[in-house]
């Protein structure tokens, strides 16, 4: 066992992209700053190793978008899926740390993808990294080495104790709110295990940035039941909730929805975690999709937007055992994109459902009925049919037939805990934790609980973990020294 | 040896996971502004074997994408992109090799260059011996034509344009080989509804203008800027060093190609005969080539004893290792051959530098130097693919995307 790292100014827990900025930004205002990041280095970085752009306000041209993107776009963009109840002063500061964004990265040898060299997806509004996130990641690691942050993987912070005088030492683990006589004020350590035993650390200033709880899947169950059994998780098999549980059983305040998720529709075959972007089911249009039943249940051309990944994956969770199966022709197996996994496929519709584990007949039956309601010509089919298809609506009769299972992929959720505009911790009788920060997901909540904009998670992670890294060098420094 | 049995058998294995490797990269497509490998991968979604052949020269084993890539070890889906890509493409030198006795004869590189170094350094030096009587092998010769006392001129010439014009050939087979598997399949890829025509190289004249870029690119190495931020020459950090020594070690090769083609100018225009003095262009640019070719063998041979083994196939860097202890060997007896050819130790230097010279003309098909043709065979290929997916767009206005 190696030598443990020294009491820092700084405490940082987590290791994506939120907490590498917070390290650095504190890091070059001198304070001497511990990152613990609970995953082993090969899997360190949280979901920013999915990552593969951000979202960021831009006035005029930049070389890594394809346009302006003003900031009432954004403010707009954002309340269209997120509602407009944010701390006013938070959003300000989301929208004009973003705008240093290139530059900052560049300057840290992150390498971005100019838009000149083709090849990428059209946007205006993000910045693609090159390479993505993982390529992020390396560069702010090796920035955070070469600055002298002491980096500790594969340590896991347990609980933050806080000194409250009048409270007993003992905090119960289940929150209930009259237990609390009095607001704790201040951190005065921080215990994480490593390599099987228990470690106290002493810093004046701790930064939370250990994103959500997606991976937890009994976490999970608090929320969605039974129905958690059936998620798959997209991301880091790290992103765990006993620090969250921890701080909200000390009368931290939470933010957003613990019983929301942001869910994908993703191949039923991927891996429990981790498999990432190249999972996802894309073309629902392109056929129907059929529970475990083999009944149809939503308007498949409804949505063709990207958004209806999303609406598939929300759908998928309230279906029979989280699972459904998008079944194509020949045809519509042209229109899917390229997938990871090949679909399951037969010359007829009962043996794909006999391959498949559904009922023949019932698949058989939905089939008929919706070939029976569309024209050969197949703009939609909304008489008849029940529920209707409004665009694509081609019959499904040419041989082979396919399908791909598909369940819902768990990306993030929005709980989180409470921040004050200077990112510190709110506590739910009123004030706030002095030395204890929060950025990235663990606090994207106090932005958005509900929905998605492409971006918005590496945006939030950048901005925040940069601006309360400056929160705390100061705090610190005005304290101390 | 690997490399025999894949002489014989091409490499299913290797195949298969050059296309498992592959087709996640597809529906990924997060790397593709690292280099042309993922948009040609993207081009040729059936990835048949001419296509992996393809896309594996076409890679300059810049290895920035495994660092780049969230589905590497240690995650389950375990991709290795770079590895996969240098075994199919040390797999295509050996398939498209000419006559392939002779392959499988040179397929151990350091064997191979040592038995190369013999085949040809015993000839001239029986050929010398002949000439020169031994116990005035070690005579101090000076003056012009001190070289051709020890060999003729003529023999010289002979053995130079024997083994260099059989290397040609043998190249030119191979190369053939290597276009029509790797064109074959692009027509359909822009036509979708055309009937599929997998036996039709692109038309030569028409791929002509896509040449020019292919040999910017080659002669830039300009896949070799990672995208611009360098590439993983020792590990994830970007660098710039493997190009930089590349370049020596290229360029000190064609500065010597130039310094022997102002010799013959000399020779034959100027009637001045060899050894030529230190402030002659034969010599000046000689040694200005020689040094530069020990720069980039020193440069590339630290850095690939020094780099990280995950992406590198042990038998590539086989293959890179003999080559450069070749290309330095060659390049250091020149260099004293130069230094001492005023000494007794002449004859020696001159026999040894020739031999080692022949080596590399007749392993020119059948060592890692393949490479440099393949690659700009690939580069050619891919210009001329990216030409007609632009056209196709701007006519039918459909976009991929």
């Amino acid at each position: 066992m190696h030598a443990l790292p020294p009491q820092p100014d700084v405490l940082v827990v987590g290791g994506g992209t939120a907490a590498l900025c917070a390290a650095i930004t504190t890091r070059r205002a001198g304070a001497s700053v511990l990152l613990l990041e609970r995953a082993p280095k090969g899997e360190r970085g949280g979901n920013t190793r999915h990552s593969r752009n951000f979202r960021y306000v831009h006035e005029g041209p930049s070389p890594f978008s394809a346009g302006a993107y003003p900031e009432t776009e954004f403010r707009s963009d954002l309340a269209r899926v997120a509602g407009r109840d944010q701390d006013p002063a938070l959003l300000r500061l989301l929208i004009e740390r973003s705008r240093e964004l290139p530059d900052w990265l560049a300057h840290l040898g992150v390498p971005l993808q100019p838009v000149a060299g083709g090849g990428l997806p059209h946007s205006r509004k993000t910045a693609f990294l090159l390479g993505g996130g993982k390529t992020l990641l390396n560069a702010l690691y090796a920035a955070a080495e070469r600055l002298g942050v002491a980096i500790c993987y594969g340590a896991s912070v347990e609980a933050i104790q806080c000194d409250e005088p009048s409270a007993p030492k003992v905090v119960p683990r289940t929150a209930a709110k009259d237990v609390y006589r009095a607001a704790p004020k201040v951190v005065h350590s921080v215990d994480y295990s490593l390599e099987g035993s228990l470690h106290t650390v002493s810093p004046q200033i701790a930064i939370l940035c250990c994103g959500g709880a997606q991976a937890d899947r009994e976490w999970l169950r608090t929320s969605w039941g039974e129905r958690a059994d059936g998620f798959i998780n997209r991301g880091t098999p790290h992103a765990k909730s006993g620090l969250l549980r921890n701080l909200l059983s000390q009368g931290i305040a939470a933010a957003g929805d613990p019983a929301a998720a942001y869910l994908v529709a993703v191949d039923a075959r991927s891996p429990a975690d981790d498999g990432g972007i190249v999972t996802r089911v894309r073309s629902m249009h392109a056929g129907i999709v059929v529970d475990r039943d083999g009944q149809r249940r939503y308007d498949e051309g409804a949505d063709t937007a990207s958004t209806r990944y999303s609406a598939w994956g929300q759908r998928l969770a309230d279906f029979p055992g989280q699972i459904g199966y998008l079944i194509l022709d020949r045809r519509g197996l042209q229109v899917e994109a390229p997938s990871f996994y090949p679909a399951i496929s037969a010359p007829s519709i009962a043996d794909l459902a006999q391959q498949l584990g559904l009922p023949p007949l019932a698949l058989e039956r939905t089939l008929s009925a919706y070939n029976a309601a569309v024209s050969p010509r197949g703009a939609n089919a909304n008489e008849g049919l029940l529920p209707p298809k409004s665009s694509d609506a081609l019959p499904l009769t040419e041989p082979p037939f396919a399908a791909y299972p598909m369940r819902p992929g768990i990306t993030f959720t929005y709980h989180g805990v409470a921040v004050d505009a200077r990112l510190r911790v709110r506590h739910r009788e009123g004030g706030v934790i002095d030395n204890l920060f929060a950025a990235g997901m663990l606090m994207a909540p106090n932005l958005f609980s509900r929905g998605y904009l492409s971006g918005l998670a590496l945006m939030i992670g950048l901005a925040t973990g940069r601006a309360a890294g400056e929160g705390a060098a100061r705090d610190a420094f005005d304290d101390g020294r | 040896m690997p490399l025999m049995m894949g002489v014989e058998q091409p490499t299913a294995e290797a195949e298969a996971e050059a296309q498992r490797a592959l087709h996640i990269c597809t529906v990924c497509g997060y790397c593709n502004g690292l280099c042309p490998v993922f948009d040609a991968a993207k081009r040729r979604p059936r990835l048949a074997a001419g296509d992996l052949d393809q896309i594996a020269n076409l890679c300059h084993h810049c290895r920035s994408c495994l660092y780049a890539c969230q589905y590497a070890p240690p995650h389950p889906f375990a991709l290795n992109l770079p590895l996969a890509l240098a075994r199919v493409r040390l797999d295509s030198y050996a398939r498209h090799a000419w006559p392939q006795p002779l392959a499988r004869l040179f397929a151990n590189p350091h064997r191979a260059a040592l038995l190369a170094s013999l085949m040809t350094t015993l000839p001239v030096c029986a050929l010398v011996s002949i000439n020169v009587p031994v116990e005035r092998l070690w005579t101090v010769y000076q003056g012009p034509g001190a070289f051709y006392q020890i060999l003729p001129w003529g023999w010289m010439v002979l053995l130079a344009g024997l083994s260099l014009g059989w290397s040609l050939l043998a190249l030119g087979i191979g190369l053939r080989r290597f276009w029509h598997a790797s064109t074959g399949t692009v027509h359909s890829a822009y036509e979708p509804d055309a009937p599929p025509e997998p036996d039709a190289p692109p038309p030569l004249r028409r791929a002509l203008p896509a040449l020019a870029t292919a040999l910017r690119e080659a002669l830039t190495l300009r896949h070799l800027h990672g995208g611009g931020a360098g590439c993983a020459d020792l590990d994830a950090r970007p660098s710039h060093w493997r190009r930089r020594w590349h370049h020596a070690l290229f360029y000190g090769v064609l500065l010597s190609v130039a310094a022997t083609m102002a010799a013959t100018l000399y020779h034959h225009l100027l009637g001045r005969l060899a050894p030529y003095p230190f402030w002659s262009a034969p010599v000046l640019l000689g040694s200005a080539g020689g040094g530069l070719m020990l720069v980039g063998v020193v440069g590339l041979g630290w850095l690939g004893a020094r780099a990280d083994p995950a992406p590198n196939a042990p038998d590539s860097q086989r293959a890179n290792r003999a080559l450069l202890w070749l290309l330095g060997a060659v390049a250091l007896s020149g260099l004293l051959l130069l230094l001492w050819r005023e000494t007794p130790a002449m004859a020696l230097l001159l026999m040894l530098h020739l031999g080692l010279v022949l080596a590399l003309f007749l392993l020119l098909p059948y060592s890692k130097l393949v490479h440099g043709p393949y690659r700009l065979a690939a580069l050619w290929c891919d210009a001329w693919e990216r030409q007609r997916q632009l056209q196709a767009q701007e006519q039918g206005g459909s976009t991929d995307g």
